[in-house]
C-alpha cells in the first residue's frame, strides 16, 4: 500500500479534495455497517447524508475523521491517507471540525475555556489569542454574552452553538456535523441550522448527516442517500428529494416528508 | 368513628410525632437506667481529661491527621495511575489487576506488618521515616488499592463523547486524559473518595503494629497508652469525640462542595 511512501506528507494539498473516501468497509464484530463506499467532497461542498437510522451514515461521518477506523478502505484528507499509521492523525484532525448530536461540550469549564484548551494545547497559541478568537467564534454563533455561562447553564441550541463555536476557533478547512439538530427541542432547531447556514455561505466545505430535509433542500449542494450501508442514490439536492429515482429512496422519503 | 374522617395528610403528621415521642421516652428510659456518677467517674473523668490536654491533641491527633493526609495523597496519586493501567490493554492491566486484587483481598493490618518487617529483611532496604515511614507505605498501598477501583468507576462514567470531542479538536490521548476525562472523573468520585478519607482516618490506627515511639503515636495509639496509665478509659472516649470532630465537619463541608460543583456536571 505505502510502498514507496516512506514518509508521509504531512502538510495539506490545496488542490486536493478536502475529503476522499475510498472503498470504505466497516464491521462490528460480525456486523457489516459500511460495505464499500466510494465518496468525494469538493472544496466548498455541502454534503448532506440521509438514510434510515442503522443505515451507516454516522458511521461513515464518524470514519472521516478516524472516530471510526474503517476495516477496509482508505480516508484520504487535503491528499493525505489519515490511515497510515505514519500520519500524525492529531494534527489531520485540527483541520476537520466536528459537531455531534449531543454536543458534548466540556461541562467542568466555561464556556470560554471550552473554546480556548485545545487552541492552547493543540495548537500552542498564547491565552490573549486564544480568547481573542473564542471571543470572536462566540460572537459570530451570537452569544457574546455567555463567555463566563457553564455548558449546564444553556439551552442545546445554545450549547450546539458553542460547539460550532468551539471547532470553528481551530480554523478547520472542512467541518462535519453528526445530526446537530436531533437532541434538540423543536424550537431551538432554526438558530442552529441559521449557524450553519452562514457558515455554508462563507464556502465551508462541510459533510452533514441530518433528517432536516428543508437544510438539505435549502443549503445542500449535494444529497446522499444511503441505506444498509452503501450510497443508493446522489444528487443535487432539489432533484433527488422531488424525483428520487430508487424504489428505496422512494419508500424512505415518502415516510419522512 | 373520628379517625376514618381524618385527611391523610393529617394522620401522617399524628403518627410521626407519636414516632418522634416514643423514641424520645425510649432514650429517657435508658438515661435514666444509666448509673451516671460511675460513668462521669469512669469514662469522663476530668482530672484525666486535664492531664491529657494538649498532647493527646497535639501529638496524637496531629500524627493521625498528618498520617492519613499523607497516605490519602500519595495513595489516590497512585490509585489513579493504577485505574489507568486497568483500563489499558496488555501487561499493565495484568499488572494493576493483580496489585489491586493482592492489596484489597488483604487486611490493612498484614499489609501493614509486611512494609515495616518484611520488606526491609526480604529485600534489605531501609524505607524514609523509619517504622512510621513503613507503616504509611502500607497505608499508601492499602488506600492506592481502593482508590483505583473508586478512580476507575469515575473515569467510565464520563461520557464517551468527552473523549470523542477532545480527540477530534486534536488532543493527544493524554491530554484527553489530563485535561478533560479525569477532572470530571474526579468530581463523579468524591462521595466515595470521601467515604475512603474517613476509612482511612481510622485504619491510620493499625500503624501501632509498626511499633511507635512515644512522639509518633497516633490518636488511638496514645489513647490507649492513656488507657493503662490511668487505669480509666477516659482517653479512649476523649480519642472517639476528636476522631468525629475531623469526620462530621468534613463529610459537611464536602456535602456543600458538591452542591457548588452541581452546576458543572
Amino acid at each position: 500500500m505505502s510502498s514507496g511512501n516512506l514518509h508521509p506528507r504531512d502538510t495539506p494539498d490545496p488542490s486536493a479534495p478536502p475529503i476522499q473516501v475510498v472503498g470504505l468497509h466497516k464491521s462490528f464484530g460480525d456486523h457489516e455497517v459500511l460495505k464499500g463506499i466510494d465518496l468525494t467532497i469538493e472544496r466548498g461542498q455541502v454534503v448532506c447524508v440521509i438514510g434510515p437510522s442503522g443505515s451507516g451514515k454516522s458511521t461513515l461521518l464518524r470514519s472521516v475523521n478516524l472516530l471510526e477506523w474503517p476495516t477496509k478502505g482508505k480516508v484520504v484528507i487535503e491528499g493525505i491517507d489519515i490511515t497510515d499509521p505514519d500520519v500524525n492523525l492529531d494534527k489531520i484532525r485540527t483541520r476537520i471540525g466536528m459537531v455531534f448530536q449531543q454536543f458534548n461540550l466540556f461541562p467542568h469549564m466555561t464556556v470560554l475555556r471550552n473554546i480556548t484548551i485545545s487552541q492552547e494545547k493543540v495548537l500552542q497559541r498564547s491565552k490573549a489569542e486564544a480568547e481573542e478568537v473564542a471571543r470572536a467564534m462566540l460572537e459570530r454563533v451570537g452569544l457574546s454574552d455567555k463567555v463566563d455561562a457553564h455548558p449546564s447553564q444553556l439551552s442545546g441550541g445554545q450549547q450546539q452553538r458553542v460547539a460550532i463555536a468551539r471547532s470553528l476557533a481551530m480554523n478547520p478547512d472542512m467541518m462535519l456535523f453528526d445530526e446537530p439538530t436531533s437532541a434538540l427541542d423543536p424550537e431551538l432547531v432554526g438558530e442552529v441550522l441559521d449557524v450553519m447556514q452562514s457558515l455554508a455561505n462563507e464556502g465551508m466545505t462541510m459533510m452533514v448527516v441530518t433528517h432536516e430535509m428543508g437544510f438539505a433542500r435549502e443549503v445542500g449542494t449535494r444529497l446522499i442517500f444511503i441505506d444498509e450501508g452503501v450510497i443508493v442514490e446522489e444528487g443535487d439536492p432539489r432533484e433527488v428529494l422531488s424525483d428520487p429515482q430508487h424504489p428505496r429512496t422512494q419508500s424512505f422519503l415518502s415516510k419522512v416528508l | 368513628m373520628a379517625l376514618v374522617d381524618i385527611r391523610p395528610t393529617v394522620r401522617r403528621r399524628i403518627s410521626q410525632t407519636l414516632i418522634w415521642i416514643g423514641a424520645l421516652v425510649v432514650i429517657l428510659l435508658i438515661a435514666l437506667m444509666a448509673d451516671w456518677e460511675n460513668i462521669r467517674k469512669q469514662f469522663l473523668n476530668v482530672a484525666v481529661m486535664k492531664d491529657l490536654w494538649p498532647e493527646i491533641v497535639l501529638v496524637g491527633m496531629r500524627n493521625t491527621l498528618i498520617y492519613t493526609f499523607i497516605s490519602f495523597i500519595v495513595g489516590t496519586a497512585l490509585g489513579t495511575v493504577f485505574a489507568l493501567m486497568k483500563m489499558s490493554k496488555g501487561p499493565f492491566s495484568w499488572f494493576a489487576t493483580a496489585y489491586i486484587e493482592l492489596f484489597r483481598g488483604i487486611p490493612a493490618l498484614l499489609t501493614i506488618f509486611a512494609m515495616t518487617f518484611i520488606l526491609p529483611i526480604a529485600f534489605g532496604v531501609k524505607i524514609v521515616g523509619g517504622a512510621v515511614g513503613s507503616a504509611c507505605l502500607g497505608l499508601v498501598i492499602v488506600t492506592s488499592a481502593y482508590t483505583a477501583e473508586i478512580m476507575r468507576a469515575g473515569i467510565e462514567a464520563v461520557p464517551k463523547g468527552q473523549r470523542e470531542a477532545a480527540r477530534s479538536l486534536g488532543m493527544s490521548p493524554v491530554q484527553t486524559t489530563l485535561f478533560i476525562i479525569l477532572p470530571q472523573g474526579f468530581r463523579i468520585v468524591i462521595p466515595p473518595m470521601t467515604n475512603e478519607f474517613v476509612m482511612l482516618l481510622k485504619d491510620s490506627s493499625l500503624i501501632f503494629i509498626a511499633g511507635l515511639t512515644p512522639p509518633t503515636k497516633e490518636l488511638t495509639a496514645f489513647a490507649r497508652d492513656g488507657l493503662s496509665t490511668y487505669g480509666s478509659p477516659t482517653p479512649l472516649i476523649l480519642a472517639a469525640i476528636l476522631y468525629l470532630i475531623v469526620t462530621i465537619p468534613l463529610t459537611m463541608l464536602i456535602g456543600k462542595l458538591e452542591k457548588k460543583l452541581a452546576v458543572r456536571k
